[in-house]
């Protein structure tokens, strides 16, 4: 089985590679996800008043609401 | 012996000049608010505060926004993650009629009397004034009689005419800097340009949203420039961002504006446009905090956008109105703006 590679969702790279303090953040206070987590694909992101939606071409959609 | 003639302190100016008589601050007056030492700025934001009350009395404006039209734009501004000129990671996107609908009704929900729709364009082609048309004909539909406001970029005459025949009251164009630090910002349209179509919405009687971003590599002097430009375009209304360095854009290694420099250029606008809606916009998060965004609302700040912006996000809604309603200040009713 492959290993399952998970990447950052601001900047897209590596969550093993680098220090993502600053990513994390970001996405805690001002930021929605962009990049794919599972796949780094870029995501399709729309942001209304109180939430957001963000759709991976391959892996589907993931929102805010909880 | 002569003494030196002694120096008047522009804050005792501004009392006089921009409390008492409404005038606002001259460039050069603006520039001095601007270098005033860090121990002055609560004297600074009490005599805004003071002129805002004066001259716009105790309401706050409370708005939401939404993106129609996220991404892809032809033009190159610097600051701007929805460019498509940079290898910023936002992507195209398109609000569907029943999502404008909703966010149109989450923003009315918080009490809000503006939405604005807006679109990341150099201007509206007749795709997206038909999407706008569509949508402002939903949102009533739904019940809602939110004041809609849009920002759609340039405008021709007959795209003016439109936006009034759909009934959108207020239109938004930002200058965003000094117009001589705009071709810095900018290279792909001019600040003239922008100017252009600032006056055809003006004389078409819509009212005049116009601000711009801090913290763009403009100097203290550029920030004064910039205020007394706004203060001669008179607008309704001035929304105050401060940049959020955005990956992929040429602005995203710039430092964040600080809090202190962020107070001073709130009252210092203040002083500039006594009685201009003046609104915290984007960046405010980064920049101030909690305890920053306070100390805005009580040194001249009388709007905010509440819930997210176009590609940021905000803190949630309810947290700015519970933040009002500790500073038992009242938000306007839609009773008020008609
Ligand atoms: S015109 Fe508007 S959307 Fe387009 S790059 Fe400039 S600021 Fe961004
Ligand atoms: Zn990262
Ligand atoms: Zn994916």
């Amino acid at each position: 089985m492959n290993p399952v590679m998970t990447y950052c969702s601001f900047c897209g790279k590596e969550e093993a590679d680098g220090d993502h303090a600053f990513c994390r953040q970001r996405l805690s206070m001002i930021d929605p996800p962009r990049y794919c987590s599972e796949c780094a694909r870029r995501m399709v992101v729309q942001v209304t008043p109180d939430g957001w939606t963000a759709r991976c071409s391959r892996h589907g959609e993931i929102t805010s609401a909880r | 012996m002569t003494a030196a003639p002694e120096r008047i302190d522009v804050l005792d100016e501004a009392r006089e000049q921009v409390l008492e008589r409404g005038v606002g601050l001259s460039e050069a007056q603006v520039l001095q608010v601007l270098e005033l030492p860090d121990d002055r700025i609560p004297e600074l934001l009490a005599l805004a505060h003071e002129v805002r009350e004066r001259w716009c009395g105790p309401e706050v404006e409370v708005e939401g926004i939404v993106s129609l039209k996220t991404g892809g734009c032809p033009e190159d501004c610097h600051f701007c993650s929805q460019s498509g000129q940079f290898p910023s990671p936002v992507r195209s996107a398109w609000l569907d009629i029943p999502g404008l609908v909703r966010a149109a009704r989450q923003t009315r929900e918080t009490g809000a009397t503006e939405f604005c729709i807006v679109a990341a364009v150099r201007g509206p082609d007749k795709r997206l004034l038909s999407q706008v048309r569509d949508g402002i004909k939903a949102i009533r539909e739904d019940g809602n009689d939110i004041q809609i406001a849009c920002s759609l970029g340039m405008l021709t005459q007959e795209q003016v005419d439109e936006l009034v025949a759909m009934g959108v009251h207020r239109y938004n164009h930002n200058l965003e800097t000094a117009r001589s630090h705009f071709p810095n910002v900018v290279t792909t349209h001019s600040w003239e340009e922008r100017w252009d179509t600032l006056r055809m919405i003006r004389d078409a009687g819509m009212e005049v949203c116009c601000g711009g971003i801090i913290g763009m590599g403009e100097t203290l002097a550029q920030r004064a420039e910039f205020a007394v430009q706004l203060a001669e375009l008179e607008p309704d209304e001035v929304p105050l961002n401060f940049l959020i360095p955005n990956p992929g854009t040429p602005y995203e290694n710039y430092p964040v504006v600080e809090g202190a420099e962020a107070l001073r250029t709130v009252g210092a606008f203040r002083l500039a446009l006594p009685r201009t809606i003046l609104r915290f916009a984007g960046g405010r998060e980064l920049t101030f905090g909690d305890l920053g965004a306070k100390q805005g609302m009580l040194g001249g700040i009388n709007a905010i956008i509440v819930g997210n912006y176009l590609t940021n996000l905000g803190r949630p809604a309810q947290q700015d109105l519970d933040m009002l309603e500790e500073l038992s200040m009242p938000i306007k009713a839609l009773s008020q703006t008609l």
